[in-house]
């Protein structure tokens, strides 16, 4: 790809709308809910008409002025709203109501874990500060649907969307590579849905970015500037990466090609083909589109009380962030696994810890956690509020194990029955299993036994078919019905190995 | 030869429908009678649909008849200007672009006459969108003077003024963005009052310049504005800019007139002394003060420095609004489209859309905001104008910080001939002369009428009042109206024919 091996650097600013999980629009009482039939949550106001005016959500300002804490901001004391003017279908008003010179936040950062490959060993996690230049309120446009496959080229608008909250939050171009952005998305993503903020939800448009993307690249003792793209429409953080990817070396070879650097090519918008993998010119321009901005004369200014920002402080504390701290350092997990865990959501780490704070030891629960309950979360498709164990019978169940009560694999089998009958106890489930605890070296009699009546079975064993141990089972469950089938097979194995 | 035709106050038409004497199908059938006979000549109706009128009529003298409890307009035909929202019939705010549209819901101000049990009797013509001072921007054709059909009766609220003065009903809703209803009404020899910005919600009055807007009352008399203003004033969340304010009893205020006999008016000195004024109108100002005199009121000269940039600042203001308001109508959700080929293309629809839907003067007015709104020029203009609001109002709070209300003519001159103007956007911008201060301060201001001109046309007198003064303000006018024991009139050619 970089045939003259020039040095270059990237440099990415993000631009990402939040979508604010409030129950109505940030102009009328209309419901933001997903997925629901075209145009049936609209009403004069979203819809634009004659004489409708709006009236602000109180609930966007706090989810706002709580994003706005959690991210270092500093809140605005006095903020307003301004009318950012243009035409298109999806608009109704002819104009979108945003924030434009005093934003409701200004300033902060977000701290991003960098790649573990740069992370020595046993250490925390090395971060990277990306400072934010701004966080503003603004309402989002509908949606326009075009089907060119019918014969005539046929396009509906659908504005349930129309004047859904966004908060867009603005980075400085502090990222310098494609896995960098894309971690910036997830991580803004986590503090917004351990927040309740935002849902997060990326197929439903809840998180949605624009890159603003250009290269330095190494010319003898300095660098040139690669004139700034913008690049729209990066729904998922993979479309984030790619598409940053696609950018680095489409400008690389622009710039080997034509030599123009910023200010001597216009700024590009391109938008991003998901399905083609490529940026698409959308927009070229020597100046800014303009937007004749100006004060909204239908609302009045905000100011944010003392109390009101004290609260958003209050409220935005549970951070991943904070999370990570108290799994890595207070129950002494490992940086990887509490990761994990960090990333199901909020909810499950509260699962993990509500355990803990029941008995569960951190460690093995963290086991637990990781192999056995995301699985079932998994293969169920269920989120951990309806895991049918509840943290108390998960720290019983473990606490079992570590009296030496029942061994691993019996826990296992109690957990299975824990997981078909929610009602059932963690010591009915135990005893349901009619355990009673046979220890090592009885096994071990008893497969010396089976292998001195089953000569058959060594014999296939020694010629490589280790599963036929299995065939002991039956007899050993009969000789003791108490015996562990895996312990009684590992014994097996091993006994055989240790023949001559 | 103007002889006064008696006309009933709301109060009385109220007690005549409440007593028997009329009822209330009776009197909508005789203003629907008036409707036919005179409407055709004045064209200050739009539209109207008397099955709807008699049928609220037929439901009232039920009522009345069931010794039910009524709102304090019951009966009352009320006209509204069509930039009113209303959910039946049309509202065309008198352009092509919204010529055929019914708006889903009913304006705050419409809820409110039907919730006093107005009958809400036909929309009003008006310069289109609201921009003019004669009405004659309207998609229908110009409103007629009823006082002189080759003149205008002023605008843009000229519709809801005729409708008035031709005696078709006793009382209109009209909205004032720059002296839409002072200046009509003074042409028209009515009482007109803009309240103060915020008092009457904007819900439903389709914006024209969203911090200047507000709706307001036409009618003989003042106790019947004060009467009208009290069933439309007061809180709606709907409306982000409306006062919580309490409403005060503004009848009973106007009632006890008398007490504001020591009351100080002011006078400003540039309106009076303006080389642009008709004399008549001066004199006629001069011998209301004088009046004034008399009564006890103590007359103070007032100083407006910044009166002069009224004219300039509402033309950047309301215009940058009007650029950003207006941008809905764009032929995709509603309203006209073009059906020109070239406007197969999305751009290009938009663009052939806004160039024949809307008139001359509201697309000049569009091209002054989106100048003035644009990079490299805002702050010239936008941001100047409205550093100079700022001034404007200063002068407002300094001049009521020495007197009770401002005192002063509402037009330059009487009503001027359709056609005389329209082709000169700068004399019919000064016409707004003495009235846009009231809008660009946020300040209530009534017109009252106080004589004619050797001509016979009516001469208006402005009262300006600080914010939310609006009580003392119909008190002080009603307390000129009871000296000079005015008896409001129907020109002649409008009164009913002796049966």
């Amino acid at each position: 790809m970089n045939r003259n091996a020039a040095e270059y650097r990237i440099v990415i600013g993000l631009e990402v709308h939040v979508q604010l999980k409030t129950e109505t629009k940030l102009f009328c009482r209309c419901s933001t809910r997903f997925g629901q039939p075209p145009n049936s949550q609209v009403c004069p106001v979203c819809l634009g008409l004659p004489g409708a005016l709006p009236v602000l959500n109180a609930h966007a300002i706090e989810l706002a002025c709580r994003a706005g804490a959690a991210l270092s901001c500093t809140l605005a004391d006095f903020t307003k709203w301004d009318r950012k003017n243009y035409f298109y279908p999806d608009l109704p008003k002819g104009y979108q109501t945003s924030q434009y010179d005093l934003p409701i936040c200004a300033g902060g950062y977000v701290d991003i874990p960098i790649t573990p490959s740069a992370n020595p060993p046993g250490s925390h996690n090395v971060t990277k500060r990306i400072r934010l230049v701004r966080a503003h309120l603004e309402e989002d446009a509908g949606k326009s649907m075009h089907d060119e496959h019918s014969s005539r080229a046929d396009s509906k608008i659908d504005l349930n969307r129309a004047g859904t909250p966004l908060l867009e939050i603005v980075s400085e171009p502090d990222l310098s590579s494609a896995e960098e952005a894309k971690t910036y998305l997830s991580e803004l993503r986590l503090l917004m849905v351990y927040l309740g903020i935002s849902d997060g939800n990326m197929q439903e448009g809840s998180l949605r970015a624009d890159a603003n993307v250009n290269l330095h690249i190494a010319q003898g003792d300095q660098w040139i500037a690669t004139p700034i793209v913008e690049v729209k429409n990066l729904n998922s953080f993979r479309s984030v990466e790619r598409a940053i990817e696609f950018e680095t070396a489409r400008q690389q070879s622009e710039f080997l090609r034509t030599g123009l650097a910023k200010g001597q090519a216009p700024k590009q918008t391109r938008g991003w083909n998901d399905v083609l993998g490529q940026t698409e010119l959308q927009r070229e321009k020597e100046e800014e589109a303009d937007y004749r901005y100006f004060p909204c004369p239908d609302l009045v200014p905000v100011r944010l009380t003392e109390l009101q920002k004290r609260n958003a402080h209050e409220q935005a504390t549970q951070t991943p962030t904070q999370y990570r701290k108290e799994l890595i350092d207070k129950h002494e997990l490992k940086t990887t696994d509490a990761e994990i865990l960090i990333q199901q959501g909020k909810p499950v780490v509260e699962y993990f810890l509500d355990s803990i704070r029941a008995g569960a030891p951190a460690k093995r629960m963290a086991a637990w956690m990781l192999q056995d309950v995301l699985r079932t979360l998994n293969d169920r498709s269920i989120g951990i509020e309806l895991y049918p164990v509840s943290p108390k019978s998960m720290a019983q169940l473990l606490g079992a194990i570590e009296q030496g009560r029942v061994d691993t694999s019996q826990a296992k089998q109690a957990m299975a029955k824990l997981l078909e009958d929610p009602n059932l106890s963690v010591d009915a489930a135990i005893e349901s299993l009619g355990i009673v605890r046979v220890d090592a070296s009885q096994i071990e009699n008893l497969c010396k036994e089976l292998l001195a009546e089953n000569a058959d079975v060594i014999e296939k064993v020694k010629a490589g078919n280790h599963k036929a141990v299995a065939a002991l089972v039956g007899q050993a469950k009969k000789k003791n019905r108490n015996a562990d089938p895996r312990m009684v097979q590992e014994i097996c194995l091993s006994l055989i190995a240790q023949m001559p | 030869m103007n002889q006064p035709s008696k006309i009933l106050s709301l109060t009385a038409l109220g007690q005549q429908l409440r007593s028997g004497a009329i009822t209330c199908r009776e009197l909508i059938e005789s203003q629907l009678a008036k409707v036919q006979r005179s409407n055709s000549s004045i064209n200050a109706l739009v539209s109207i649909d008397p099955e709807s009128a008699l049928a609220k009529a037929d439901a009232i003298d039920r009522k009345l008849q069931d010794r039910q409890s009524l709102g304090a307009l019951a009966g009352i035909p009320i006209a509204v200007k069509d930039n009113l929202c209303t959910r039946l019939g049309v509202t065309s705010c008198g352009s092509r672009m919204l010529k055929d549209f019914r708006s889903p819901y009913d304006a705050h101000v419409i809820e409110k006459l039907h919730e006093h049990d107005a009958i809400v009797f036909g929309k009003t013509n008006l310069d289109e969108f609201a921009m003019g001072g004669s009405t004659e921007t309207s998609i229908f054709g110009p409103a007629h003077n009823p006082w002189d059909l080759e003149r205008t009766c002023g605008g843009s609220s000229g519709g809801s003024a005729a409708a008035v003065a031709a005696g078709l009903v006793p009382a209109s809703l009209g909205t004032d963005t720059g002296g839409s209803i002072r200046q009509p009404a003074a042409f028209c020899g009515l009482c007109g009052l803009k309240p103060t910005y915020g008092r009457v919600s904007r819900w439903g009055l389709v914006s024209y310049a969203s911090s200047l807007d507000v709706a307001g009352v036409f009618a003989h008399s003042i106790q019947d504005i004060a009467l009208v203003l009290q069933s439309i004033a007061g809180h709606d969340p709907r409306d982000s800019t409306c006062l919580p304010h309490e409403v005060p009893d503004y009848t009973s205020f106007v009632r006890n007139f008398e007490q504001i006999r020591s009351t100080r008016i002011g006078v400003i000195r540039q309106q009076i002394d303006s080389p642009g004024l008709d004399p008549s109108i001066r004199r006629s100002i001069l011998e209301a003060i004088e009046t004034y005199k008399n009564l006890g009121a103590q007359i103070v000269d007032i100083d407006m420095p910044h009166s002069k940039y009224c004219i300039a600042t509402y033309y950047i203001i309301a215009p940058c609004e009007a650029s950003s308001n207006l941008a809905r109508y764009d032929g995709v959700h509603y309203g006209f489209r073009s059906k020109r080929p070239e406007a197969s293309v999305l751009d290009r629809m938009i663009e052939q859309t806004r160039s024949e839907g809307f008139g001359p003067e509201v697309r000049r007015r569009i091209l002054l905001g989106t100048y003035a709104l644009s990079a490299g020029y805002y702050d010239a203009y936008y941001v100047q104008a409205l550093r100079v609001r700022r001034l404007i109002r200063q002068d407002y709070d300094e001049a009521f910080a020495k007197v009770d209300v401002l005192l002063g003519p509402t037009t330059p001159n009487t009503a001027f001939k359709i056609g005389e103007k329209i082709n000169d956007p700068i004399q019919l911008y000064l016409q707004d002369l003495f009235t846009v201060g009231a809008n660009l301060a946020g300040v209530p201001a009534i017109s009252i009428p106080i004589g004619h001109s050797p001509e016979g046309l009516p001469i208006g007198m402005q009262l300006q009042a600080p914010p939310l003064g609006e009580a003392k303000l119909l008190a002080i006018a009603e307390a000129y109206h009871q000296h000079v024991d005015y008896q409001p009139m129907v020109p002649p050619s409008f009164q009913a024919p002796v049966s």
